[in-house]
């Protein structure tokens, strides 16, 4: 048994954790908030990725103008994609609501491979050193800044929703939309809004992990990974997808660790996620920290 | 002035029962379905093999697809991981061909018979959960199906894919287009049969009623966890048997083509067919089968003006896909089964459309 190789794995774990909960919270605020299931999240993901990485490579932008210019792009995405193809589903069945998202990734996500060809591209290098040496760990600098982005995401989360008055109006309508109209928030803005962050956050991830990994439609896994995340800590609370990110990314690494040691049945890491997810839905549907529904006659 | 006795009303009234449950409304509609397998017949000897091999696609899809609709349109349970049992019948049907004296016309039965324990225990959770959580579990079971397909090398030949059978009856090899589309006609002809005759049925009753209204069918005396799994189920048997059809018409399956883009597609066929439309089913599938054969003649006529469009002809057949879903869903959310009852009611009450 290797314990460097634990640790590492634990450490990478972690970190992919919470990324899986960076993209887990937007999946949620969305549901959360207009109750629509996103299964075109990871393409959220890649879209932002590759849109930076057509402003840096092709552009020659500087990378904070690239970044700023995806985070607006993506701010009208949301945006568009709210107002045009999810507001006529209001009211629609869910199975409808479901087949839209899915039908939208599908058609994002060949667009995408489409312009962009089906190969991993590289970010240009954004920072000077390769590594950096935590106490006697060699952690790679890309992740050490993701570590920091997903952080200061959760923080930015939390005081949106805990502060501002957007952030209000949004938890009013996830908690009734009727009350949450009549005190004069526009639902409709809420709505928008929604999916702008949630489409802006992604994003992000998707550059960060495209920094680390190079981008390509891979990406859009991340949005395949989100739904042990989010069973696991319930599909409407926001700390719940942040600890269910953690734990799917801790446990992929795990797995990968018992496979690489003892088993040796190869790709194990890949498909744990999934049997967990069985699991928690057999016995516990609702997640760690997910509303119950009761449903009175 | 009174109608006389002898003058057929205008439009159709059923005034009993057993008229509304028949299979076919009215003798003009058995007149035509009969018609429309006489024309199946006569396909083979008439058209090239190109248009047959896409009769054949259409057949085990349809076989298929009417399992899912009988799931997700009639009990109102979603599943996305249909690809996943269809991988599963081609399989088993063609492992039971290559290991054992089983005759091929016994294996495609059997496959889809086995395909059925595998889905009800994928069903289990539906007893327990519902609507979006059992999307996801069939999500999973989608994954963790595709994951054995690649690792039980002694049933699914790895990534090297194993061979099945051609399928032969009294000592006749039906290997070629020709001859197996009549095998592919005769099991979608008995599967529809089935399929029109359970919706008929108190079973078929019960899932409508689980799918409208879950608490007031189990109010009724409906045994809910039994009807969602027996739903799951039903729905493996025919992903099965269409999967091991696949699987024969072929006569090789590789573990590649079971992939949740699959499953989504068996989904987006009983979408545009229709949800909870037996013959919209088959309309459906016809139209997403030749939606790719379309885009490729389009991309074809027009690539003198857009020199690039041939390269990029794969991925415009997937978006064309995933546009026709999100198309319907927001333009006719009903389905083609929902245009033809129009298209029919128009010309049923013409020119009096009263």
């Amino acid at each position: 048994m290797n314990l460097d190789f634990l640790v590492q794995l634990l450490v990478n774990g972690a970190i992919v954790g919470t990324l899986y909960g960076v993209v887990a919270m937007c999946f949620v605020l969305i549901y959360k908030s207009t109750k629509v299931v996103n299964f075109a999240q990871g393409e959220f993901l890649l879209v932002g990725a590759w849109v930076c990485w057509a402003l840096l490579v092709q552009f020659q932008l500087p990378f904070w103008l690239g970044f700023l210019i995806t985070l607006a792009f993506m701010f009208v995405f949301g945006v568009l994609l709210q107002v045009v193809l999810l507001r006529p589903m209001i009211g629609e069945p869910i199975l409808s609501v479901i087949m839209l998202t899915i039908g939208l990734s599908i058609v994002l996500r060949s667009l995408l491979a489409w312009i962009f060809g089906e190969w991993t591209k590289r970010f240009p290098e954004v920072f000077a050193a390769e590594s950096v040496n935590i106490l006697g760990l060699q952690v790679q600098t890309a992740y050490l800044m993701s570590l920091v982005f997903a952080l200061l995401v959760m923080v930015g989360f939390y005081y949106f929703f805990q502060y501002s008055r957007m952030g209000l109006a949004m938890r009013a309508t996830a908690f009734d939309q009727q009350v949450a109209a009549s005190m004069g928030v526009s639902i409709k803005h809420v709505f928008a809004l929604a999916w702008a962050i949630s489409a802006m956050v992604s994003a992000m991830a998707g550059v960060v992990i495209g920094m680390v990994n190079g981008v390509s439609s891979a990406l859009s896994f991340f949005g395949i990974k989100v739904f042990p995340a989010v069973i696991l800590g319930g599909l409407d609370s926001i700390v719940g997808a942040v600890v269910g990110g953690l734990i799917v990314g801790l446990l992929e690494n795990l797995a990968q660790f018992v496979d690489t040691t003892w088993l040796n049945w190869g790709n194990l890491y890949e498909i744990v996620p999934f049997y967990v997810l069985v699991i928690i839905l057999m016995i516990k549907p609702y997640g760690l920290f997910g509303t119950k529904d009761i449903e009175r006659i | 002035m009174a109608l006389g006795a002898d003058s057929p009303p205008c439009g159709e009234f059923r005034t009993t029962y057993r008229q509304d449950t028949r299979i076919f409304p009215s003798a003009m509609s058995a007149n035509f379905a009969i018609l429309g397998v006489i024309l199946a017949v006569i396909c083979p000897l008439v058209l090239p093999p190109y248009y047959l091999n896409l009769m054949i696609q259409i057949g085990y899809f349809g076989v298929a697809a009417l399992g899912l609709n009988l799931l997700v349109g009639f009990s109102g349970q979603i599943s996305l991981g249909h690809a996943a049992f269809f991988g599963f019948g081609a399989f088993t049907s063609a492992y039971l061909s290559t290991t054992t004296p089983i005759p091929v016309i016994l294996c495609i039965p059997l496959a889809g018979v086995i395909t059925t324990a595998v889905g009800m225990i994928v069903g289990i959770p539906a007893g327990r959960i519902k609507g979006l959580y059992l999307a996801i579990a069939t999500l999973a079971a989608q994954f963790i199906l595709e994951d054995f397909f690649s690792r039980a090398e002694w049933f699914t030949g790895g990534s090297s894919g194993s061979f099945a059978e051609p399928f032969t009856l009294f000592g006749m090899t039906l290997n070629t287009d020709q001859g197996y589309f009549y095998v592919v006609l005769a099991f979608l002809l008995v599967m529809y049969l089935l399929a029109s005759n359970l919706v008929r049925s108190r079973d078929g009753r019960a899932f409508v009623a689980v799918r409208d209204h879950y608490l007031s069918a189990e109010i009724m005396g409906i045994n809910l966890t039994k009807y969602r799994i027996l739903a799951f189920g039903i729905s493996a048997f025919y992903a099965g048997v269409g999967g091991a059809l696949y699987a024969h018409y072929l006569g090789f399956v590789s573990t590649e083509g079971f992939d949740i883009l699959q499953s989504i597609q068996f989904l987006g066929m009983i979408i545009i067919g229709g949800l909870g439309s037996i013959m919209g089913t088959l309309m459906g599938v016809t139209f997403l089968v030749l939606l790719p054969e379309v885009m490729e003649l389009l991309a074809s006529g027009v690539s003198g003006l857009l020199p690039g469009i041939t390269e990029g002809i794969s991925y415009l057949k997937e978006m064309a896909i995933g546009l026709a879903i999100v198309g319907f869903l927001i333009f006719e959310p009903e389905g083609l089964a929902h245009r033809w009852k129009l298209i029919k009611a128009y010309w049923k009450l013409y020119p009096f459309s009263y």
